[in-house]
């Protein structure tokens, strides 16, 4: 079975909430978290999602 | 030069002709490139040929040269596979793609308008052979006119209802009217979209409507011929800025987002009403035997 989606990786301000497999970034500020999203985003060609206000994932679609 | 000579010629003229009128470059550009255009016209001149030369055949009682025409058919069953694979090869670098069952329209469009083109010269030299060139140019302009009928489908303006829609974020969440789109992540990417984006709802008016532009092809079809009219805001690497169509399960609607350089929305409700009806995505539920059944049954 092809894998179409897949999470590449975690960005967060709150550790206490993941862990797992895919890269996970973990910042300051929701500033920083923003900017790493925004940065990960152009780099991997995925779309960052916000899953809430702490929580985002980059996801290739 | 013998007896049927001025009448194939003219059946292979009025046939090349034909397949001239219906190879024009309009909004879907394609065939945009005179290479293009040359592989058509010459393939449309051997369709021609091959009607016209049916005829005198028969006339001469040579009936295997009959069999020739089989030959036709799969010199056109490859123009639509070529098609389908030119078409294919170069979907992916679309800024918005075409889609799978787009191409196969068209590629199906391009190996009908050969057969329409055979027809027409076969009875083009018939018409001219029985009775006299009157009589055929006669018959060869109903056949034009016919071929240009048989060949322009519906389109989506005569299915549903467009109407322009306000586009929003409710949290990440982006909606055009009240149709959930996407989840756009980055703060700035939501500025750009509610700057550059815009939102248009498809009503349905039946229930066969309902099925056929719920098709994923037919609605890639509307997002390419929008993003080819229009312009798109996009480039590799923004996959966030991506025109999509979802769809409400409640009632069948269909939420359009799309992401135009040229943001005029009459432009854009006449692109979107011009939208082909794609053949394979059209359902007809409506009329099937089991569906009325279970409709009279209701009643009782």
């Amino acid at each position: 079975m092809m894998i179409e989606k897949a999470i590449l990786a975690v960005i967060t301000t709150n550790n206490q909430k993941v862990s797992g497999g895919a890269p996970i970034f973990i910042c300051d500020s929701k500033k920083e978290l923003e900017y790493i999203a925004a940065n990960l985003e152009a780099i991997t060609d995925g779309i960052s999602h916000a899953l809430s206000e702490e929580l985002f994932i980059i996801v290739k679609h | 030069m013998n007896e049927y000579t001025d009448a194939i010629i003219f059946g292979v003229v009025v046939g090349t002709i034909a397949r001239t009128l219906m190879l024009k470059t309009d909004y879907r550009q394609y065939p945009t490139y005179l290479h293009g255009k040359t592989i058509h016209l010459s393939l449309g001149f051997i369709a021609a040929s091959l009607g016209a030369l049916a005829i005198p055949a028969i006339m001469e009682k040579e009936y295997t040269a009959v069999t020739l025409l089989t030959v036709a058919a799969t010199q056109f069953r490859d123009v639509r596979n070529m098609e389908r694979n030119t078409l294919t090869e170069v979907d992916s670098y679309e800024l918005v793609s075409r889609g799978k069952t787009y191409i196969e329209g068209i590629a199906i469009s391009f190996e009908s308008r050969n057969y329409l083109v055979m027809f027409t010269a076969f009875l083009s030299t018939l018409s001219f052979i029985l009775w006299n060139i009157y009589v055929a140019i006669i018959v060869a302009g109903i056949c034009l006119i016919l071929g240009k009928k048989l060949m322009s489908g519906s389109k989506i303006g005569e299915l549903v209802d467009i109407e322009h829609a306000k586009i929003s974020f409710d949290g990440a969440g982006l909606y055009v009217d009240n149709i959930y789109i996407m989840n756009i992540g980055i703060a700035e990417r939501q500025e750009e979209i509610l700057k550059y984006g815009m939102g248009f709802i498809l009503t349905p008016n039946n229930i066969n409507i309902v099925t056929t532009i719920g098709n994923l092809g037919q609605r890639q079809a509307i997002l390419h011929d929008v993003s080819v009219s229009l312009g798109v805001f996009r480039d590799s690497g923004t996959p966030a800025l991506t025109p999509l169509i979802k769809r409400d399960l409640d009632d069948g609607r269909l939420g359009i987002f799309i992401l135009p350089q040229i943001r005029d929305i009459s432009k854009a409700k006449a692109v979107i009403g011009s939208v082909p009806v794609l053949e394979s995505a059209v359902r007809m539920p409506s009329e099937s035997k089991s569906f009325k059944k279970g409709h009279k049954g209701d009643k009782i």
